[in-house]
């Protein structure tokens, strides 16, 4: 509803602002006259003439004889729209929200706000900022998108895989702030891969034949499906091997699957770097225990995903891969291999743990401390200080 | 349409010289690919060249000049355009043509219209 309204109306502010009039006038008017018999039509005809007036005492004000609105002459009642109007309307906020013109921030705040339908304060919380801060972030970002006029529109398609892309990365971003938050005061945080995991589906929704939509939500519910076993009784984090795979949620897993099956039948000759992180958290999720992973096909898909992009981080996790198919020693070959990871705790902690398996105990002392102090987050930390308490 | 400045920053150097033909060549080939979205613009001379004025003490006060830009940075702002389009994603593809977007950066920014 909201994304038809700005669409009609053109500026997200006075759309929320029209949209909340009209819901006070429904909660005046309905129980007196009785709910119309199209509501969601009765609601934007409302709205939509609530702005005008709001322009029209603008315009006058500014002295503007122009109508500051598309459509604005446009009076009459809008027939019902087909469901594909609301597709397409909704289709163009999120281009809207997530465009590359918009800080990261901006579009995360937005998404939330605008497509996920959270309050201003809800906003807050999950993103840890103060309200204030929050309200002054998204009035920019509405103020940026009126004035530089970034469009309303669905990208042409030779855009389109970029401009994806940049909205995938804006929601599984909001994934892992949620994801990355482990429990207790961190609870509200913990909503946000929930908000994440709707605004996927959405996408899904809106865009079926998207590989880069259908891995994205794979990734996220193949993730997502672990969350019961990756805290034990005192809230600390289990890591994949020691995790109670009973406890995984099956509902999650089948779908991430599938998703996984029909996002790899549209990418048949490039693969998509989203649909391919499913495809090995798919790998993961399918294995009865750690020791009966299928790691030639996790390694297989280390190597797919390499071709899609080649970082030194895709690499690390796929030297961790062979390292447990052939060996501590062939995984740490391959890790001390790959160059400029110096400052990454994770390679350090990569390091030890394979040195360690080694039986290289002062080494693996050395690593550990280096993932130590290079910040590596707490709870991880801990584990390593643990670790290096135990090393003989 | 909406009206947009592209501000050109890139090398602060005089375009006049010889030496630089053949970017001022690219400047004249986007320049006419761009013809039908570009309201104006001019190149600018060096920032060696530039005054920057300020008033103290208020509206009236004493002026105050001063050589040199008003801000000193290796890329300065050495010309810009002014273009009309029909959206932001108009206005960016067509600064992304401007030879400074490859040898520097062009800053888009809509214009305020009264």
């Amino acid at each position: 509803m909201l994304a038809t309204l700005i669409r009609v109306i053109g500026d997200i502010d006075l759309a929320e602002d029209v949209a909340q009039d009209a819901a006070v006038r429904a909660l005046e008017t309905w129980p007196r006259d009785g709910v119309p018999a199209n509501p969601r039509a009765w609601f934007l005809v409302t709205a939509k003439r609530r702005a005008i007036d709001i322009i029209r005492r603008e315009t006058q004000r500014a002295g503007k004889e122009e109508a500051a609105m598309w459509g604005a002459d446009d009076t009459h009642d809008p027939p019902l729209e087909p469901p594909d109007v609301v597709r397409d309307d909704l289709l163009r906020l999120v281009f809207t929200c997530c465009h590359p013109a918009l800080s990261l921030e901006a579009q995360v705040a937005l998404a939330l706000r605008t497509l996920g339908g959270l309050t201003t304060a809800e906003v807050a919380r999950a993103l840890l900022v103060s309200e204030a801060t929050m309200a002054k972030r998204l009035v920019r970002a509405k103020q940026k998108i009126a004035q530089a006029h970034i469009p309303y529109r669905v990208p042409p398609a030779a855009d389109l895989p970029a401009r994806l892309s940049g909205v995938a990365a804006t929601v599984y971003l909001i994934f892992n702030e949620g994801y990355a938050a482990t429990g207790g005061a961190d609870l509200t945080r913990v909503a946000l891969t929930a908000e994440a995991l709707r605004l996927g589906r959405l996408l899904a929704e809106l865009m079926p034949d998207e590989p880069t939509v259908l891995g994205l939500l794979a990734l996220m519910l193949l993730h997502d499906s672990r969350r019961e076993a990756r805290l034990d009784v005192e809230g600390d984090p289990v890591l994949l091997p020691d995790q109670d795979r009973a406890s995984w949620n099956q509902a999650a897993i089948k779908e991430g699957v599938e998703l996984v099956g029909r996002g790899l039948r549209r990418t048949p000759d490039h693969p998509d770097a989203y649909v391919v992180q499913a495809a090995i958290a798919a790998c993961h999720a399918l294995a009865p225990t750690y020791e009966t992973t299928n790691w030639d096909a996790v390694i297989s898909w280390y190597d797919v995903l390499l071709s899609t992009g080649d970082t030194p981080v895709g690499r690390l996790n796929r030297a961790a891969a062979v390292a447990e198919r052939d060996g501590p020693a062939a995984g740490l070959a391959l890790v001390d291999a790959i160059g400029g990871l110096d400052g990454y705790p994770w390679w350090h902690a990569t390091r030890g743990e394979l040195l360690h398996r080694l039986g290289d105990h002062e080494a693996a002392r050395i690593a550990y401390q280096q993932a130590i102090s290079l910040g590596i987050n707490d709870p991880v930390a801990q584990r390593l200080q643990r670790r290096l308490t135990d090393l003989p | 349409m909406p009206l947009y400045a592209a501000l050109i920053y890139s090398r602060d150097v005089d375009w006049t010289l010889p030496e630089y033909g053949d970017v001022m060549k690219e400047y004249n080939e986007f320049g006419q690919a761009a013809a039908a979205v570009i309201r104006g613009g001019n190149a600018l001379y060096q920032t060696a060249t530039a005054t920057t004025v300020r008033v103290t003490g208020g509206k009236g006060g004493d002026v105050v000049t001063s050589d040199g830009p008003y801000a000193e940075t290796k890329e300065a702002l050495t010309g810009f355009y002014l273009l009309e389009c029909a959206d932001l994603d108009e206005a960016v593809a067509t600064a992304a043509k401007i030879p400074a977007a490859w040898d520097g950066a062009v800053e888009v920014r809509p214009v305020i219209e009264f």
